[in-house]
């Protein structure tokens, strides 16, 4: 499907001179600054479906992490490359992985979800549930033993030393979630696979953004472009302010 | 009060205490001296309970506290230790000094009193709102023994709590130790500083390669030291 679209971009753009994308670039601020119906639904429901993901995401992982950072067992190591090497997951890897288990003959199939905004935030959560995991037991990691001796000497419990520790690293865990809420939200292959496009239902902006550059509508393309990067920079400036570094 | 019972300690294959044994009565201030690497650190922590021993029993008020976890807890809840380097939490100085009441139940103006009582006797009064981290090392180490003295514990160990500290950070530390132990708070230090451990206390250890090679007041270990290497060591450190 994806190749599909990349083929009909081809086939539809020709290429505009610099006065035509200006154009569209006004065009575009102009459907976001009228609160265009279709602009609003497909960025709210973009919104909907990564928060979904990430909260999920975010109630799997953090305990997850917190388990693997505070025991030790064999393999401990081998689990965290593992986990590591799951960050960069190409997402039509999870997109096909998913898909194939939602498919009607797959094992998850009686549920009905493919297709539907409810297999687009499992795919999702598969897909930055690795990288959340994996910067939440790095942020652990990033405090040092003596805040649990403290802790400990100073006559916590163990799930008291944990909390506090988790406490000390509730900047490095935020920036944890809000980079896999950033990896949802600009994800296309799950999106397309899972969700099928379908107008009014499953579209969402990197979806939308696909299709209708396809179609030549450059102008809704660049609308639903610039909210896709303004969400990616208020996001990316969160996670510098939670860092402590705002314009870093 | 304490008692460590024949303590071994070894890591990643070195013995780092070698059936160290030692009583520390209630109410005394006792200071651990002895070179780089004699052990201070390793035996503090596990006076404290912080780490078991690999071999030997520890007792906290003639209960067997080297294994049992629950014992173990109880017992932490009686002491408190600060370290050489002061670890602060990334809160303001008044949820640091208040974290022992906190984890204890404590709420409410009574903890509020009692931190503000911990700090003006540190002299850190204001400081309250103050982000820890922000703090220069001394008052960070002040505030560390605020915040071990806060929950009133029954033993307090200090870990070379005054070295790198300016003279006169490490006077008021030494004058609130005194003071304590005047007080009748039992108190474990291990320092380096031959001196303090001569002003402030009442029996002193030398620890050398693991193992204490004498016990006794500052005078005999001083005066009458019981092998050649407590003598070379208390003389090249005093420098008498």
């Amino acid at each position: 499907m994806v190749l599909e679209i990349l083929i009909g971009v081809q086939r539809n753009i020709r290429v505009k001179p610099l006065d035509e994308i200006a154009a569209g670039l006004v065009r575009a601020v102009e459907l976001i600054l009228a609160l265009d119906p279709i602009v609003v639904e497909i960025t709210a429901r973009s919104l909907a479906i990564a928060v979904t993901s990430t909260v999920i995401a975010t109630i799997i992982t953090v305990p997850l992490g917190g388990l693997i950072h505070f025991h030790n067992f064999k393999g401990k190591r081998a689990v965290v490359n593992l986990i590591q090497t799951l960050y960069s997951l190409p997402t039509v890897t999870v997109g096909l992985v998913v898909f194939l288990l939602l498919s009607r003959s797959g094992p998850l199939g009686s549920l009905g979800l493919l297709f539907t905004p409810g297999g687009m935030v499992i795919g999702q959560t598969i897909l930055i549930s690795p990288i959340m995991m994996g910067l939440t037991i790095a942020a652990l990691s990033g405090i040092g033993a003596q805040v649990r001796d403290s802790a400990v000497s100073l006559g916590a419990t163990k799930v008291q030393a944990i909390f506090t520790i988790m406490r000390e690293a509730k900047a490095a865990m935020l920036a944890a979630v809000l980079l896999g809420f950033g990896r949802a939200l600009s994800e296309v292959g799950v999106a397309m696979m899972i969700g099928g496009n379908i107008r009014g239902y499953t579209r969402v902006l990197t979806t939308a953004i696909a299709l209708e550059t396809s179609r030549g509508d450059i102008e809704f393309s660049m609308a639903l472009g610039i909210i896709l990067v303004s969400i990616s920079l208020i996001v990316n400036l969160l996670v510098n302010r939670v860092q402590g570094n705002w314009w870093a | 009060m304490i008692e460590a019972r024949c303590v071994w300690a070894r890591r990643g294959g070195a013995e780092i205490l070698k059936g160290l044994s030692l009583k520390v009565r209630k109410g005394e201030t006792l200071a651990i001296i002895g070179p780089t690497g004699s052990g201070k650190t390793t035996f503090i922590r596990i006076l404290d309970l912080l780490d078991p021993p690999d071999d030997g029993r520890v007792f906290f008020d003639g209960v067997d506290v080297t294994e049992d976890e629950k014992a173990r807890f109880e017992a932490r809840r009686r002491m408190s230790m600060v370290f050489q380097k002061p670890s602060m939490f990334n809160v303001s100085v008044e949820k640091n000094v208040s974290y022992g009441l906190r984890i204890r139940g404590g709420f409410g103006p009574d903890i509020r009193d009692r931190v503000k009582a911990a700090l003006r006797d540190v002299g850190l009064s204001g400081y309250e709102k103050r982000r820890a981290f922000s703090l220069s090392g001394g008052e960070a180490q002040r505030v560390a023994l605020a915040r071990a003295l806060v929950t009133e514990p029954e033993l307090l160990l200090l870990d070379e709590a005054t070295a790198n500290l300016d003279p006169r950070t490490a006077e008021t530390i030494e004058d609130f130790i005194r003071k304590a132990g005047d007080a009748g708070l039992t108190v474990v230090m291990s320092t380096h500083d031959l001196d303090q451990a001569r002003r402030l206390a009442g029996r002193i250890g030398v620890l050398i390669g693991g193992e204490l090679v004498q016990l006794g007041t500052p005078e005999e270990i001083f005066e009458r030291p019981g092998s050649e290497e407590v003598a070379r060591f208390v003389l090249a450190r005093s420098g008498w």
